[in-house]
């Protein structure tokens, strides 16, 4: 049944949107930070997704337009994220022994 | 035909690296499940024509940013990353999936609902012929349209490479030190 | 860029938009300032002259400043424009919010340079930023395009992030960076997939104008089939900007954030963030959709009174002053809220409603600008001394900074003589002027709840004794004129606000 479908836009959308749920609730259960901003990247992910889908339904370029701005704030978004992540870890006593005695590996 | 079946190949690459990225508790594991997300997405990208996109995303997404977030982790030590811990909204973890599951399905009604409808506005239509046609497209959209946007970036940039150097930057010894040397001979 | 463009114009008949300059002049100002600064202190080997970097962003917050009310003029004679091809426009709104942006940004200026020498940090980065994040904000303010108001918005919020973080011997200042990052990027996902529904239901992105969501929407509004998707798109739009206001649900990293960031920053991110995104919300939902406004204007509703209720009452149970301006900035977000549902109305109560909301932006803007100033001093060095206890006493060791504060704190409880009544006063009856009386009377209700916690601080400073050991609180030039600025500001319009409120009316009926 569905061999016999087109692969229209709707599924792209229907795609994004279960993309975007899963970076979602990622952000919003993980504790990890460096985790949280993959999350975060799967949900500008999903919204390239649904612009492209958009820009084929309308046949329309700006669809695809935004998506290479939206790249470039997640570059520049990770580059700052992580940047915070590296300098709050520094500053912590590196030779953290409890910490490393209850790590499980 | 070949279409559906690289549309639900594709898909289960998107979905299964999302859920890996979600699911996974090593962050390597996670960075890598989401190479498998951005990869997945760029054959999406390929199918619906969008050809420029699809190489950008292989070279910024999977390319660029997953390194630095590999980088970071190898740097700082796996065991480290994993030490650290953040809370930003309080008590509603829980909440999380429920967030997911009302997006999901509000967004999916929506679509669904708008499904096969026609188009509003003129438009000039996507060029897809010729071997560049695409990139063309895009690049005349980019600095006719956009061009405000695109100058915007620049700033972004420069935001993004100040504040890096600003966070990471230790305090600068060389001046301390001339400034303890003067206030010495003051 | 003229330069750049015009062979590939020849080739390929690439028509680039027209530039127009002279409207450009006051973001062309701050980031020509930036990166002169960032430059020139990169090249110079032992750094500037100390006060120089603030010197020189002072210096441009100003130019901006005055060089909007230069449009402003022009604007009042020749109309409102759109520039560069629609993406931005000069409009009494954009003007008046951009006003503000530099106020918060001059005063933001003059607090750091002090607050820098005493914590020992010599980073030119930090006003090249706080430049940047101004910029950002002034594009939010003006776009004419959910795209560019995007990428405004992420300008802000990435110089945000790093700024929040910016205090390398407090690792509260870290966590409060990475609190901010996360949840803005959270947010900032939101509002971009809005766009993108938005975009998918009528084909544009440009909010007003020709061939804009504003005319489809008015075209084709009627369809049920694209509405679903609209009105989600909206629903994901308000999201994203809620949480960039800090209204209720959408605040809880609001306290911490505040509390961690550096005083000086936490004033500027109250003020000339609030405001720009006020201004974004103004402009993506509020005048380019209203056709959609029994769809949007609910859920404005519902949180504007969350906002207000919540932000009030948690307010009055914190201990740390930094954490009770945090929740007081929540509250004032639930008025600015009240206005905005007042403007969604439309027609003639709907611009007493947008003036309203103008008129609170900018005072508020000031108003917490000069809080944060007096708390930047009470933090002594380390900036951790933000506790109540910090603040007991001060009436007697430092009496001027004390009535200082009470003034600032007055006037966020809406006391009459104050802007901040003339404020609350405004949205109010913005409010009962839409007929809107259930929010109107909630929020009376609000300011009354706040006032508590306004007062419990006075009292603190006056009438309880604090230890006398504890480091007296110096008061610096550049803290000091920023708290002048401040106090005459409030107390000026508080006493004569007629013709802040006929710039503020005026301004809203010139749109774009």
């Amino acid at each position: 049944m569905i061999a016999a479908a087109d692969v229209t836009p709707t599924w792209y959308l229907l795609l994004a949107a279960a993309l975007f749920a899963i970076g979602c609730t990622g952000v919003l259960v993980r504790r990890n930070p460096l985790v949280m901003f993959m999350c975060i990247e799967l949900m500008l992910n999903a919204v390239n997704l649904s612009f492209v889908a958009f820009s084929r339904t309308y046949l329309d370029i700006k669809g695809q337009t935004t998506v290479f701005f939206v790249l470039v704030v997640a570059a520049a978004e990770v580059v700052v994220g992580l940047g915070i992540v590296v300098a709050i870890l520094r500053r912590r006593p590196s030779a953290n022994a409890d910490d490393i005695a209850e790590l499980k590996g | 035909m070949i279409e559906v079946i690289v549309f639900i190949a594709a898909s289960l690459m998107v979905i299964g690296g999302a859920l890996g990225v979600v699911l996974r508790s090593n962050p390597v594991h996670a960075a890598l499940s989401l190479v498998l997300t951005l990869f997945g997405v760029a054959v999406h990208f390929v199918s619906m024509e969008a050809h420029f996109l699809a190489a950008v995303q292989v070279i910024v997404y999977a390319g660029a940013i997953v390194v630095l977030f590999l980088f970071v982790i190898m740097l700082l030590g796996v065991d480290k990353v994993e030490d650290l811990r953040t809370e930003p909204m309080m008590r509603q973890r829980y909440l999380g999936p429920l967030v997911g599951v009302g997006v999901l399905g509000l967004v999916g009604t929506a679509v669904i609902v708008a499904r096969g409808r026609t188009i509003v506005q003129s438009v000039e239509g996507l060029d897809t012929v010729g071997h560049d046609a695409n990139v063309k497209q895009l690049a005349r959209s980019l600095f006719s349209d956009y061009v405000f946007a695109f100058e915007l970036t620049s700033v972004l940039l420069v935001i993004a490479v100040v504040g890096t150097v600003l966070l990471a930057r230790r305090p600068n010894k060389g001046l301390q030190a001339a400034r303890e040397k003067a206030g010495v001979n003051a | 860029m003229h330069l750049l463009l015009s062979p590939m114009q020849q080739t390929d008949k690439l028509i680039s938009p027209s530039v127009n300059w002279g409207s450009l002049t006051p973001l062309l100002v701050l980031l020509g300032a930036g990166l002169v600064l960032l430059v020139g202190a990169a090249l110079s080997a032992r750094g500037w002259a100390k006060g120089l970097y603030a010197t020189l962003t002072a210096a441009a917050a100003v130019a901006a400043g005055v060089l909007q009310f230069v449009l402003w003029n022009s604007t009042v004679h020749h109309g409102p424009k759109s520039l560069v091809g629609e993406a931005l426009v000069v409009d009494g709104p954009s003007l008046f919010i951009g006003i503000s942006i530099c106020a918060a940004l001059l005063l933001a200026a003059l607090v750091t340079d002090d607050y820098l020498r005493r914590e020992d940090i010599d980073s030119p980065e930090v006003y090249g930023l706080y430049l940047m994040a101004a910029l950002g904000g002034l594009v939010m303010a003006a776009s004419n395009d959910l795209i560019v108001l995007f990428l405004g918005l992420e300008v802000l919020s990435i110089a945000l992030y790093v700024l929040a973080a910016s205090h390398r011997k407090r690792i509260e200042s870290q966590e409060a960076g990475l609190k901010y990052f996360i949840l803005g990027g959270f947010s900032s996902a939101f509002f971009l997939y809005g766009v993108a529904l938005v975009y998918g239901a009528t084909g544009t992105t440009r909010l007003r104008g020709p061939e804009s969501i504003k005319t489809a929407l008015a075209l084709t509004v009627e369809t049920d089939k694209h509405r679903a998707l609209l009105v989600v798109g909206v629903a994901l739009l308000l999201v994203g900007l809620a949480f960039k206001v800090a209204a209720v649900p959408f605040h809880s990293w609001t306290p911490d954030v505040y509390q961690g960031a550096p005083t000086p920053v936490t004033g500027f991110m109250a003020s000339a963030a609030k405001a720009a995104a006020f201004g974004a919300l103004l402009r993506s939902v509020v005048l380019s959709m209203p056709e959609l406004r029994d769809d949007w204007r609910p859920a404005i509703w519902v949180l504007a009174i969350l906002t207000l209720v919540i932000g009030s009452t948690l307010a009055v149970v914190q201990t740390n002053v930094k954490r009770m301006l945090a929740y007081s900035s929540i509250s004032h977000a639930g008025f600015i809220l009240v206005g905005i549902e007042a403007a969604a109305h439309g027609g003639e109560s709907g611009d007493r409603g947008i003036a309203s909301v103008l008129f609170y932006v900018l005072t508020y803007a000031v108003l917490v600008s000069g809080t944060f100033a007096v708390s930047t001093l009470v933090g002594r060095s380390g900036d951790g001394a933000h506790g109540l206890d910090s603040y007991r006493g001060l009436g007697r060791q430092r009496p001027v900074l004390a009535l200082a504060l009470a003034v600032f704190l007055l006037a966020q409880a809406g006391v009459p003589l104050t802007s901040g009544f003339v404020a609350k006063f405004s949205v109010i009856t913005a409010a009962a002027d839409a007929s809107s009386y259930a929010i109107a009377i909630i929020a009376m209700l609000a300011a009354v709840i706040g006032a508590f916690l306004y007062l419990r601080i006075i009292v603190s400073m006056f009438l309880e004794d604090g230890d006398a050991e504890g480091e007296r609180v110096s008061i610096p030039f550049g803290t000091g004129a920023a708290i002048g600025i401040s106090v005459a500001f409030t107390l000026v319009v508080g006493f004569f606000p007629g013709w802040l409120l006929e710039l503020a009316r005026d301004a809203a009926t010139r749109l774009y």
